[in-house]
């Protein structure tokens, strides 16, 4: 098999990832995406353990330990998205908007634009709610 | 045989990992995650990645995918199908991704046009093989990343606890009272 077909797949994979990343809206959506770049990491890590003959095996080591990373950043993750929603009442990335760096503090046109990038959403458009988050 | 295998599972996983990230249905989308990252693990064993394969199995599709479930269950995401809400970043998205795929595409295929994989006489990283590895060579960062995952288990602990338990905080109701939020707001989704 040519070496570059599994850099291929990976860099394809690679890519989706990072569409999904770019284009969800959805915190766990996003995680999904991120989970795709890791697995196409995950294979060039394995192909070119196969490739190299590592009599280390670090390649596949190292794979091992990406799959402990990801197992420990996605409970981590779970946990920040369950309290954005248990603040927020949503975890849609777009309307956490609360660390936006905004030119002026009273006339912010982010703030006039708030509830049109936050629709669907009924409880993004409330700051009250959101203030209560530490 | 291998070669065809190889193309095969790499279409599935493409194929499922666009699915994943243009389903409008959320359960689906991580219904999907399940078929490519089996077909990942697929590709795992054809590269002789025995052990890795089979943690990829009970690690990503066993542990990984129910936790992401469980995310979408407690933030009540809708299961059914819903309006299209990502069309306005859809096109700079794709765009980004395609020049990072024809990046990563042309550099890989570039530089390795010529190298062919001898899965032949590779040496399987069989459990054996792959332990041996591990608790040998690569040992001191295993007790580090051991660590690192006992950090974040206990971070997320720390993070997804009730905030009542604040000795003399004044706003130690903030935590039920937020947690009412969900409930209305949710019934209006």
């Amino acid at each position: 098999m040519p070496l570059w077909w599994p850099l291929l797949t990976a860099s394809l994979l690679f890519a989706l990832g990072v569409y999904g990343v770019l284009v969800r809206r959805n915190a766990v959506l996003v995680l999904m995406g991120v989970e795709l770049m890791l697995n196409a990491v995950n294979i060039n890590m394995v192909a070119f353990d196969a490739h190299l003959r590592d009599v280390l095996h670090g390649g596949q080591t190292f794979a091992l330990f990406i799959i402990v990373i990801a197992a420990a950043e996605v409970g981590l993750a779970l946990a920040i998205v369950l309290m954005v929603f248990r603040t927020h009442g949503h975890i849609d990335v777009d309307a956490l908007r609360e660390l936006a760096d905004r030119p002026e503090r009273d006339d912010s046109p982010d703030l006039a634009e708030r509830p049109a990038s936050a629709e669907g959403h009924p409880a993004a458009g409330q700051p009250d709610r959101s203030g209560a988050a530490r | 045989m291998v070669q065809l295998l190889f193309v095969l599972l790499s279409l599935v996983a493409l194929g499922s990992a666009v699915l994943v990230v243009t389903v409008n249905n959320m359960v689906h989308a991580a219904l999907w995650l399940v078929v490519t990252l089996g077909a990942v693990a697929g590709i795992y064993l054809l590269l002789a990645a025995e052990f890795v394969a089979w943690v990829q199995v009970l690690i990503y599709v066993g542990a990984v995918v129910v936790l992401l479930l469980f995310a979408l269950m407690l933030t009540r995401a809708p299961t059914g199908p819903q309006p299209r809400q990502e069309r306005r970043h859809a096109l700079p998205a794709a765009g980004v991704a395609l020049l990072v795929a024809a990046l990563l595409g042309t550099t890989v295929v570039a530089g390795f046009r010529d190298v062919r994989l001898d899965l032949d006489t590779a040496v399987v990283g069989s459990a054996k093989v792959t332990g041996r590895s591990v608790f040998s060579d690569w040992v001191l960062p295993f007790e580090v990343l051991s660590v690192l995952l006992l950090a974040a288990l206990v971070g997320a602990i720390v993070l997804s606890r009730r905030s009542t338990l604040h000795d003399g905080d004044p706003d130690a109701g903030v935590g039920t009272q937020a947690l009412g939020g969900p409930g209305d707001s949710g019934e209006g989704a």
